[in-house]
């Protein structure tokens, strides 16, 4: 019985020590006082100076870009690179594999630079196009990450069986390989989605003037002294993950209904 | 397997991008951190880390990232044992809510401590309303901690919650019908058997912490710097990329360090659990 | 016979809203080797539980040579089980495996280097002692659960499926293992199984549960032979269970024909289940001689014998024969008296719990 309370207070003090700074955002975000230390009255006028701000519209428009199409193209190539290295030996997937662990493995500072030396290097112009680059390059080894495994538990007969009932290479893929892995497809887009839209240190050190993410244009106002629009805009983050994340968990655990 | 061949192929497109964007971009850190601004090979670079400088950053990182690590294990382990004994519906609500903050904007979650830390933050104002001393946090060693246990603490439980809800039930039944306490249990059992989450969660916790530049320079003010923020300064503010090269190629060597220490451990984890 | 080592009085458990036991009573003498038999979420394995002091019963008392154990926590009870997919310590060797309970009593090292090498003999794996769980097969890992249980010299050992993940052949030689071990070590053996071969072969004493209730308790020919009810006859081995009416003592009238039987004390039109097995329906091919006259249906040969559908009076009989019948041919059936088992129909709904989920 004990033990049960002091569980329960165990969870609930890292509950606390996990959500109060968030929550602190958030009531802050409708302080009408700018200081943070008083409050002055319900607004909503840091919602209204957040949208009215171009160029956090424009940050925001690019890190949505960024974050789809980094994941779309990761999806196809981390799909297709598994696909080879299932029927590939041992030595050479062995070193795919490694080189694929290097950008999960090193430190991400370190990552952002060697791209960085990359792009100087060939006089590349820093803006939408590097930053768009360097996130493929780090999302690719997630969708490989969460494919594989799907890959590996495939019966290699069901392909063989398509081909042998008169299926073309492309149509045995799409109507018998592509829905057997979808569930890693699908994972490996959202875990390279949201890596993107999380991302600072890589797109810190691959962008160029003028153009931010919603995270490079966060540093840069913090490094100026925090103002309240971050804190709406924290709110509004945090809301949106906890809607799309509810709605991720829901998925899985309705088909896992279905399967009973 | 006739069309093997073809299949292969199509690895193409991915190993090109590899070379192009992995493999490449890291040679040019050993080849930027072995050369002078001549282009003449060098190692002054690296011994750069022996300025007292560079060498006090480089430590101090190291002791705060040691420093996370051990907190975020000791209060992530009863975490994650309270949650992998949670059974039923809610099981995987509960595990949701603790991991949720890890996937709210890293750059956010450290401003919101910069709010609560700051001397004339939301904590110190509640203290001087309860009449408390005021403390100084923010601009500190600790408060730097206190940022990289906070943004970190998620990749510690993930792991052990997952080693942990692995173990089957009956194992720990066993050494119980065995004649084991629940503390020797604990020791003998549930402890060696977790070994693999431990690991990768210190990996995932002391890797970002010993090189993260962000944490320090919102919390520490841009006095206390670590090894992450002299290598980010050569680079974006100094852009002398040959130093910043060979200093994280000094990382890098600390970074390996780490890694093989964890395959020696995980490979006799590994060897265990499996 | 000898002494009650445990007895469990009035048990209820329930998890949730449903109700996994209910008040059930049961003795287990020393030195037997006692079988919990029933499909699956009858209550078996919850019952082992119970024992081995891994739940606590809402309701009732666990009383162990004497002393009341309901609340002992199980690394303070003198019995040890066998878990369901031998749950070994994957991190320790098969011999640290045996040494663990030996090493938490503190015992010498002598002590237990002894007991290490008697145990890795008793089962046979004299040469494992260093090796890890994972790098033996299945049989192999079964029978290190079992050196490590046995080797605190339980009073009781208390087995959960533990032949379960194994195939058919490992089984049949682990139960001859089993039954050897029992007779070599001496001690009471609780076994829980929803394989009734596995239980007729081993038992003293098979328990038949289902949902919940105990359905019958007795010796294995007891169990077979004289099934109480259509649940055990049914789940015990092939029958045919046939709804009938008892017409006087030693008189039953079964499909609408009058037989023969042993069986007393049913009164008169009274309606009863009848329960004869396969083997023991003889068929000839003088038709006239058969009490019921009836065509075959079906025929598979099973190695041992024929076994064949025989439709007779509007009911499939279920045969086995060593002698072969055709499709079509028309046989005449007769059963010895001896071999009609007369049950009571079940009174309540609650208590006709047949239906075998596996």
């Amino acid at each position: 019985m004990i033990s049960k309370i002091l569980k329960r207070v165990y969870i609930a003090l890292i509950f606390v020590f996990l959500y109060a700074p968030m929550f602190t955002l958030i009531v802050l975000s409708f302080n009408q006082s700018k200081s943070r230390a008083k409050w002055g009255g319900f607004t909503f006028k840091w919602y209204l100076a957040l949208f009215s701000d171009r160029v956090v519209i424009q940050a925001l428009i690019n890190t949505l870009l960024i974050a789809l199409i980094s994941a779309l193209v990761a999806c196809v190539i981390g799909t297709i690179t598994c696909l080879a290295m299932n029927r590939m030996g041992n030595v050479s997937k062995s070193i795919l594999t490694g080189v694929t662990n290097i950008p999960m493995l090193n430190a991400e500072i370190v990552t952002g630079i060697s791209l960085m030396l990359l792009f100087l290097f060939f006089k590349a112009k820093f803006g939408f196009v590097t930053i768009l680059l360097s996130h493929i390059t780090f999302n690719i080894p997630y969708v490989i990450l969460s494919v594989m495994p799907r890959i590996r538990k495939m019966n290699p007969s069901n392909y063989e069986a398509a081909l042998d009932l008169g299926a073309g290479p492309l149509y045995a893929f799409f109507k018998v390989v592509l829905p057997d892995i979808w569930p890693g497809v699908l994972s490996g887009f959202l875990m390279a989605f949201t890596m993107s839209l999380d991302d600072f240190i890589i797109t810190h050190f691959t962008k160029g003037p003028g153009v931010d993410t919603l995270s490079t244009k966060i540093y840069a106002q913090v490094k100026k002294g925090i103002n309240p629009e971050m804190y709406a805009l924290s709110t509004l983050i945090f809301i949106s993950v906890l809607i799309l994340l509810i709605l991720i968990n829901r998925m899985p655990s309705g088909d896992k209904e279905k399967e009973k | 397997m006739k069309n093997n061949k073809a299949v292969k192929l199509l690895s193409a497109p991915y190993i090109v991008w590899a070379a192009a964007f992995i493999i490449i971009p890291l040679l040019m850190v050993f080849y930027y951190g072995l050369t002078n601004r001549d282009g003449q090979f060098t190692f002054a670079n690296v011994l750069a880390i022996q300025q007292t400088e560079h060498f006090k950053s480089l430590y101090l990182a190291l002791i705060l990232a040691l420093i996370s690590t051990v907190i975020c294990i000791l209060l992530a382990y009863p975490l994650a044992m309270i949650l992998s004994s949670l059974k039923g519906k809610n099981e995987h609500l509960v595990v949701f809510i603790f991991i949720l903050p890890m996937w709210m904007n890293f750059l956010l979650r450290t401003m919101a401590w910069q709010t609560l830390l700051e001397n004339d933050g939301v904590i110190n104002t509640v203290l001087q309303f309860l009449h408390m001393p005021k403390m100084h946090i923010i601009n500190t060693p600790s408060a730097i901690v206190f940022g990289m246990v906070y943004n970190f603490l998620p990749f510690m439980v993930l792991p052990l919650y997952n080693v942990l809800n692995k173990i089957d039930i009956n194992v720990i039944n066993a050494a119980r019908d065995l004649g084991a306490n629940p503390f020797q249990t604990f020791i003998r059992i549930t402890l060696p058997l977790s070994v693999p989450g431990i690991i990768s969660g210190i990996t995932m916790v002391f890797v970002p912490s010993l090189t993260t530049f962000v944490v320090s320079e919102m919390l520490g003010g841009s006095k206390i710097l670590l090894i992450g923020n002299v290598i980010e300064q050569e680079f974006t503010q100094n852009s002398n990329w040959n130093l910043g090269s060979g200093l994280s190629i000094v990382l890098m060597l600390f970074i390996i360090i780490s890694m093989i220490m964890s395959a020696i451990f995980d490979k006799n984890g590994e060897g265990n659990t499996l | 016979m000898s002494k009650h080592l445990i007895d469990l009085q009035n048990i209820s458990k329930s998890f949730g809203n449903h109700l996994v036991l209910d008040e059930m009573n049961l003795y287990i003498r020393e030195n037997e080797f006692l079988t919990l038999l029933g499909p699956s979420g009858c209550g078996k394995t919850t019952t082992l539980r119970i024992i081995g002091g891994f739940e606590n019963p809402d309701v009732g008392k666990v009383i162990f040579d004497g002393k009341d154990i309901t609340r002992l926590a199980p690394n303070k009870r003198q019995l040890n089980t066998v878990f369901q997919k031998y749950a070994l310590f994957t991190h320790m060797t098969i011999a640290e495996n045996i040494a663990f309970g030996l090493r938490i009593k503190k015992k010498s090292k002598a002590y237990i280097d002894d007991k290490i090498k008697y145990a890795l003999k008793l089962v046979n794996l004299e040469e494992y002692g260093s090796r890890y769980p994972e790098s033996l097969s299945g049989g192999q890992q079964q029978r290190v659960a079992i050196a490590r249980a046995i080797v605190n010299e339980p009073k009781v050992l208390l087995l959960d499926e533990p032949l379960g993940a194994l195939d058919l052949k490992l089984r049949q030689d682990m139960q001859y293992e089993l039954i050897r071990l029992k007779k070599e070590l001496g001690i009471t053996f609780v076994y829980v199984t929803h394989d009734q071969e596995e239980a007729l072969t081993m038992s003293d004493t098979i328990v038949v549960m289902n949902q919940g209730y105990i359905q019958q308790i007795g010796t294995p020919e007891m169990i077979y032979n004289e099934p109480e009810n259509a649940f055990v006859a049914d789940f015990i081995g092939d029958s045919n269970i046939i709804s009938s009416t008892m017409i006087q003592d030693e008189l039953v009238e079964i499909l609408g024909v009058k037989f023969p039987c042993v069986d007393k004390g049913f009164g008169e039109n009274k309606p009863v289940d009848v329960v004869i097995r396969p083997e023991d329906v003889e068929l000839t091919t003088d038709v006239e001689k058969g009490r019921i006259q009836g065509v075959v249906s079906h025929i598979i040969f099973k190695g041992v014998h024929y076994e064949m559908e025989v439709m007779a009076n509007g009911f499939e009989w279920l045969v086995h024969s060593t002698s072969c019948f055709p499709v079509g041919e028309k046989v005449g059936i007769n059963v010895d008296p001896f071999n009609i088992q007369i049950m009571n129909k079940p009174e309540s709904e609650d208590e006709e719990a047949v239906g075998v989920e596996e």
